[in-house]
């Protein structure tokens, strides 16, 4: 009984994640990739996100408060949080990275300003999503696991 | 152009020259003057009415020349006759001027009287045809008139027949011809005319004339001749005087000019074409008429002339001649030039015709020309709008499907399950269409292109039967393929075109056979011809034919007994096949040797269903795109109808061209050549390895007996048995199986005992003594050998009913669900005879990813990029079909890894890295092993001990899938490029390239 709800919880869950946009196939590809070799394949790949995601955060912070702004390098590390971002289908993250390199490209100060805060804005969001889908997971991560793999095609 | 024509506008020559020009130069000249076209028409007509009337006037000139000259030469015969006549008559009158004298002056007494006259003229008259008579007048003076009166006995009278009033002289008639006797004795000198005749003729001494008169007797015109006639001889040049003065008489005659000449022309030809007028023109003023009317009809506008001299230099006289009638009208010149302007008018209407119809014909054509290029360039358009809509639809798609997959997965009601499972079949087959589209709009732009790769056909003829497999189950068709055993394991060619023939074929008759079977053979097209004589019956029992009638139904010797459109395929040619290579079995090496030599390879696949089949009517265009039997084919079936034309093309893409054979409510049979290249005799060694890998070797040497009734199903089986490299013997029956089995068992013991009884489900099930005999023959197995036979069981489709009888029958073993596929009986065989469970079957084993993890496993593999996590989703990803991976986080650090040696397999490239990006790495990387290899060559021992050269796959792994990337990548060196994020079905294609057919040497 305390399984299945936990099942229905995390699958309603994750399907408004990828509604709200924050997720998308990747996720599932992601989630295909676990299996008993491999049963924190998931949760270690989103945590390597985050840490690379704050210090990528960081460092545009940094350089965008510069007195001259060194575009490349700042274009360099939103392509990096781009593609890490891709890789585990945050999607609205990778949109906003998008954007982001627009404005870099224009060399566009306020602009990039701007989409900084939105990735900042966008990153916690999943972030938060994210754990809090690990949250439900956490505790019964092996069930959920099977739930999964038979769930998924 | 034009100017210059209207200048020469009135001239024919010119013109004529310019219009064959113009229909010889062609089109531009033509076309150019169009609208000149019917001027040149009305100009033509006219310089030929005004030619033809030229001619016509040329023509009757010369008539007119002609009649001219007739009438001309008419007239001067007429008149040089009528000269001639006369002179003759006068000659003769002054011959009887001379008898007159010698006879009447010279001689005393006189010998000639009238009587002697009268009778000498008359009889003498021929002579003067022109006389009408002559008489003899003697001179009287005045003085000798009463001499001469008394003398005669008669008085000299005037013309008027009175006696003569006194005179100077007279000239009284004496002697005359009969025919104007009524002239005698009248005084000549009374008449005005015959006065002065007499007058001027004495004193010329020569014949003169008398201007014409009415004659006395017959009232005709004519004239008098007089003739003088003198008394003594004159002097040799006499005077007037003398002569007058010698003359005793005078001889007259008189011409009836009138008869005379009318006489004349009686006697010529053309007498009534001409009119003749003869004139008396000596005073020139007034010309009198001496023949012919004096008021003229006939033609006054041509006459002639021509001159008469009678003898008298005094009288002129002259002869007209004229044509009776006005000259007819020419005919022939008025029918000449009408006909010659009537051709010239169809001339110039014909060449007008033809020039309206070149401008006409110019005109459509250019206009097609127009329309061809709009055409194409709508065709293109449609290309690039298909190419782009699909691609573009593609991603939504994906979107949909991914969602209704999301959507599968959470908790639904059957109703929501149904229909969401419904809208993901049909996003599938709209993926599936799309792509098929694509394929052909690739094709028509000729953009496909075939790759020529080494790749196991028999794997791929497995991988498509197990996609159907599930589908043909359901139907309860049987599915089966068979390979003849003298196809190359391995062939040159394009793996993914070929899979998608066969896919679309099997597809296709999955989708339209509801009983029955579907089977694929592939055999060589230059198999020689069966032999007839040895008939290698390989079974058991000899008699096959006993089948042919099973319970009333006729069977065919096909693969589940159903007829088939094509005999072909039927046991008949099948038994054929399968002897001759039993019997080259043993010549096989050397034959492969001599195979060998030949480059290419030409495989027969024919794929034989037992379908609702073609209708005739629709056969002949199966093979056009979006064309399907009928329209209620596409409703009942589904599909599009581009299958097949996508086949075709790819069929003659590779060389080869598709036929099929189709009978309705019977079934097709598609059957296909395809050329591919033999594989070189290192490789194919070298690929035996992975292809070993594939199939387990635990059962080599084994013994297996196929139960089945139908010969073509045990070869399948046997095809499938045989490349596990078991030895396969066929029964009949399961009761001949077990006699066979016993007799084996006791007499040769355990050595041919065979380990594994495959039985068919109809054999078993037809067999009323099924079960029995199978205990019997477990009995009998466990009675003499210790390790009794493993049985199983072939079925298509079994119900569970079926099962547990199976299994209360002895199938405890297990039960082979078809389609038979190698690696599945192998599976099964494992399970069943607990062999070597080296490799996890199972799952892997079933799906798709199987491949994959097959390809991949125990692979070393590099993956490098810069970000963290994509590198780490990319190692999980490969681990997870096995792969052992190791990371680099730049392209330095993929160098420093890849220096030679090395131990990867491959290599997954990010492009853009910082510092050193991939394009720069991977041509780095060649680099190096360029010139490792050329040290390598350098040194001939270790090269012909290394039998490939430095080469690692290196994959580009890129975000965007433009095509200007991968040109990129393959420009710096890359084999290719999987999309990130890694989708399975993507990286199993780029990685199938280089595992299968590239084993990695150094491995």
């Amino acid at each position: 009984m305390d399984l299945v709800q936990l099942q229905r919880q995390f699958v309603d869950y994750r399907t408004s994640l990828y509604h709200e946009g924050f997720l998308d196939e990747q996720f599932t590809q992601l989630q295909e990739l676990q299996d008993e070799n491999n049963p924190d394949f998931v949760v270690e790949v989103v945590s390597l996100f985050f840490e690379d995601s704050e210090r990528l955060l960081n460092e545009l912070a940094r350089a965008l408060e510069q007195q001259s702004i060194d575009y490349k390098r700042i274009d360099a590390h939103v392509h990096q949080l781009k593609g890490s971002s891709s890789s585990i289908g945050a999607q609205r993250v990778q949109k906003v990275c998008i954007a982001f390199r627009n404005y870099c490209e224009e060399q566009n100060v306020e602009g990039c300003l701007k989409c900084l805060q939105q990735v900042r804005h966008e990153y916690s969001l999943v972030k938060t999503k994210l754990e809090s889908l690990f949250q439900v997971r956490l505790p019964c991560r092996r069930e959920i696991f099977f739930l999964s793999k038979m769930v998924l095609p | 152009m034009g100017l210059k024509l209207q200048q020469s506008y009135h001239h024919s020559v010119t013109l004529k020259v310019n219009e064959q020009m113009g229909t010889k130069r062609g089109y531009t000249f033509i076309q150019a003057n169009r609208a000149w076209l019917p001027k040149f028409l009305l100009l033509w007509v006219m310089v030929m009415a005004f030619l033809s009337t030229w001619i016509y006037k040329k023509m009757d000139a010369d008539n007119k020349v002609r009649r001219k000259e007739v009438l001309s030469s008419m007239c001067d015969q007429r008149a040089r006759m009528l000269q001639d006549q006369f002179s003759v008559s006068v000659n003769h009158v002054h011959a009887l001027a001379i008898l007159v004298s010698t006879f009447h002056y010279y001689k005393d007494p006189s010998a000639i009287d009238q009587e002697t006259f009268a009778e000498y003229t008359a009889r003498t008259a021929f002579e003067r045809p022109l006389l009408s008579g002559v008489a003899y007048a003697e001179r009287v003076v005045h003085s000798e008139r009463e001499k001469f009166e008394r003398q005669h006995g008669w008085t000299i009278k005037t013309m008027k027949r009175e006696p003569s009033p006194i005179r100077d002289e007279y000239a009284p008639v004496i002697f005359s011809q009969e025919t104007v006797s009524y002239i005698e004795s009248l005084d000549m000198m009374s008449g005005e005319e015959d006065r002065e005749n007499i007058l001027r003729a004495r004193a010329t001494g020569k014949a003169v004339l008398t201007s014409p008169f009415r004659l006395l007797g017959s009232h005709h015109l004519g004239v008098v001749l007089t003739f003088p006639v003198y008394k003594s001889k004159l002097p040799p040049s006499p005077t007037e005087q003398e002569r007058i003065e010698a003359t005793a008489g005078y001889l007259g005659g008189a011409f009836d000019v009138e008869s005379l000449v009318e006489n004349l022309l009686g006697q010529l030809a053309g007498n009534q074409a001409i009119l003749v007028n003869v004139y008396d023109i000596t005073n020139s003023s007034d010309h009198l008429i001496m023949y012919g009317h004096q008021n003229q009809d006939g033609d006054l506008a041509l006459l002639h002339e021509s001159k008469l001299d009678f003898g008298d230099p005094f009288r002129k006289h002259q002869m007209i001649c004229r044509y009776h009638q006005k000259a007819p009208t020419s005919w022939t010149a008025l029918t000449t030039a009408f006909l010659f302007f009537v051709i010239c008018l169809l001339v110039g209407y014909i060449l007008y015709g033809a020039a309206i119809h070149i401008v006409k014909v110019e005109d459509d054509f250019h206009e097609m020309e127009e329309l061809k290029v709009r055409a194409e360039a709508a065709d293109v358009a449609k290309s690039q709008f298909l190419a782009t809509v699909s691609h573009e639809i593609r991603t939504p798609m994906n979107g949909i499907l991914g969602m209704l997959a999301l959507l599968l997965d959470t908790d639904l009601s059957s109703t929501q399950r149904d229909y969401a499972q419904t809208a993901q079949v049909c996003g599938k087959a709209l993926i599936t269409l799309i792509n098929e589209v694509l394929d052909r709009a690739k094709i028509e732009a000729g953009k496909l292109e075939l790759e020529t790769v080494p790749f196991d056909l028999r794997s791929i003829l497995d991988d498509v039967l197990s996609l159907f497999s599930e589908k043909s189950r359901n139907k309860g068709v049987e599915l089966a393929v068979f390979v003849s055993d003298k196809v190359p394991e391995m062939v040159m060619g394009d793996p993914g075109r070929f899979r998608q023939i066969i896919t679309n074929l099997v597809g296709n008759s999955v989708k339209f056979t509801e009983r029955g079977h579907i089977f694929v053979k592939v055999h060589l097209a230059e198999n020689p011809k069966p032999m007839e004589g040895p008939k290698a019956e390989t079974y058991l029992n000899g008699g096959s034919d006993e089948d042919a009638l099973v319970s009333g139904a006729r069977q065919f010797k096909t693969l589940s007994g159903y007829e088939a459109a094509d005999e072909r395929n039927s046991w008949d040619s099948l038994k054929h096949l399968v002897a001759d290579e039993e019997l080259r079995y043993d010549a096989s090496v050397k034959m492969k040797a001599a195979d060998e030599a030949s480059q290419s390879v030409t495989l027969m696949v024919s794929v034989e269903d037992t379908g609702i089949g073609i209708p005739l009517i629709a056969q002949d265009r199966v093979f056009m795109p979006f064309m399907q039997a009928d329209s209620s084919t596409s409703r009942n079936y589904g599909g599009t109808g581009i299958g097949l034309s996508i086949t075709k093309c790819l069929v003659e893409l590779m060389g080869g061209h598709i036929s099929f054979i189709s009978r309705p409510q019977v079934g097709s049979t598609f059957s296909f050549t395809t050329v591919f290249g033999r594989c070189k005799r290192a490789s194919f060694s070298d690929t035996k390895k992975p292809n070993a890998e594939d199939l387990p070797s635990g059962f080599r040497g084994l013994k297996a007996v196929v139960v089945d009734g139908k010969p073509v199903r045990a070869a399948v089986t046997r095809y499938h048995l045989k490349r596990l490299g078991m030895l396969v013997e066929f029964a009949n029956s399961v009761k001949i199986a077990a006699s066979a089995c016993g007799k084996n068992g006791s007499s040769c013991g355990s050595k041919t005992q065979p380990d594994i009884v495959l039985v068919e489900k109809d054999s078993w099930l037809s067999g009323e003594d099924g079960g029995l005999s199978l205990r019997t023959l477990d009995r009998q197995q466990n009675g003499h050998v210790l390790k009794s036979p493993k049985m199983i069981l072939l079925a298509t489709n079994i119900t569970n009913a079926e099962l547990e009888k199976a299994k209360a029958a002895g199938f405890a073993d297990t039960t082979i669900m078809k389609p038979l596929r190698a690696s599945m009986v192998a599976a099964c065989l494992q399970q069943v005879l607990g062999t070597g469970k080296k490799r996890q079957p199972g799952r892997g084993m079933l799906n798709g990813s199987s491949v994959l993890g097959s390809l991949l496993c125990g692979k070393k593999i590099l993956v490098v990029d810069d970000n963290m996590v994509n590198r780490r989703v990319a190692a999980g990803a490969l681990k997870k079909f096995g792969a052992a991976v190791e990371c680099a986080e730049s392209g330095k650090a993929a160098l420093k890894l890849l220096q030679l040696p090395h131990s990867f397999d491959a290599c997954f490239m990010d492009i853009q890295m910082p510092e050193m990006d991939g394009f720069e790495a991977t041509r780095r990387i060649r680099m190096m092993e360029s010139q490792a290899n050329e040290q390598m060559n350098g040194g001939t021992e270790e090269g012909s001990i290394r039998t490939g050269e430095w080469h690692i796959p290196i994959l580009a792994m890129t975000a965007d899938v433009i095509h200007a990337t991968y040109d990129e990548c393959l420009k710096c060196g890359m084999d290719g490029y999987v999309s990130k994020p890694f989708e399975e079905e993507n990286l199993y294609l780029a990685v199938a390239k280089f595992f299968k057919t590239k084993p990695i040497s150094d491995s």
